[in-house]
């Protein structure tokens, strides 16, 4: 099979993600979109991996360490929107705006 | 075109359907579930590439842990639960539809001119060689990467839990 249609679905749900995290306004769901674009990187890494037929499998052991970086990211980011939320009884966005002129 | 290539198609159909679904309901809960397809079907496309670890760490972190998180978070922080108006910033929207188009358009031009290879799988990935280079080659950056890992998880717990100095001065 061609590489070609996986690299395009993985290049959209990146820019799915993108759009996702401009036009949101709730903190939680734009790191849904986060992990959307992670998600796209990943697919990414395995498709190039088998495309080569990389023997050392760098493809895999990369999307292995984005996964691993991915689950840390969302454990820290929730907390950090628990600690907003807790302060400022809002997880929109928009409202964060203490360090704008 | 063989079978497999329609069943790919399907799949990346689906995948791009699931995801779209992530960035435009209304609803919380519904976005955190359309994820769950996301995911679930990375991971069939990952089985399909013969990549069998990495869609069962997909399926294991993401689906089994990740979206639990992010489904507390969603009801910890008390988002409207049902249908919710407010969830988008409609003056952005303009604006980010071009963005990400134009980042789509970019890549995939650049994808569909650099890479026009075949994909040959002949035998599954063994997980035995995938760990044994995990932790020959990939020592390093896997220690590395579990000691992120740990700082990260000791961070959010320290940055979630009330700090009860705190609070006692709010009290007084």
């Amino acid at each position: 099979m061609s590489a070609q249609p996986f690299l395009i679905a993985a290049a959209a749900l990146f820019s799915m993600g993108i759009y996702g995290i401009l036009v949101r306004r709730n903190a939680v769901m734009v790191l849904l979109s986060i992990e959307l674009i992670l998600n796209a990187v990943n697919i990414n890494f395995v498709v190039f991996n088998q495309m080569l037929s990389d023997v050392l499998l760098n493809g895999q052991i990369f999307a292995i360490f984005v996964i691993t970086i991915a689950a840390a990211e969302v454990g820290i980011g929730l907390a950090i929107v628990l600690m907003l939320f807790r302060n400022r009884q809002t997880a929109n966005i928009n409202e964060f705006d203490l360090m704008k002129w | 075109m063989e079978a497999i290539d329609i069943f790919s198609y399907f799949l990346l159909l689906g995948l791009l359907l699931a995801g779209a679904r992530v960035v435009t309901t209304s609803n919380v809960i519904h976005a955190a579930v359309a994820l769950v397809f996301t995911l679930t079907i990375t991971a069939v496309i990952f089985l399909l590439l013969a990549a069998e670890f990495v869609g069962l760490v997909i399926v294991m972190v993401y689906i089994g842990a990740v979206i639990v998180l992010f489904l507390f978070g969603i009801m910890i922080t008390r988002a409207p639960l049902g249908e919710n108006a407010e969830l988008d910033n409609d003056k952005n929207k303009t604006i980010a539809l071009l963005i990400s188009f134009s980042i789509f358009g970019i890549f995939s031009y650049i994808l569909l001119n650099t890479f026009d290879r075949q994909i040959n799988i002949t035998e599954g990935t063994s997980t035995e060689i995938l760990g044994q280079i995990l932790l020959s080659r990939f020592v390093y950056p896997f220690e590395i990467v579990s000691f992120v890992l740990l700082a990260a998880l000791i961070g959010g717990i320290t940055i979630a839990r009330k700090d009860n100095a705190l609070v006692d001065e709010d009290q007084v």
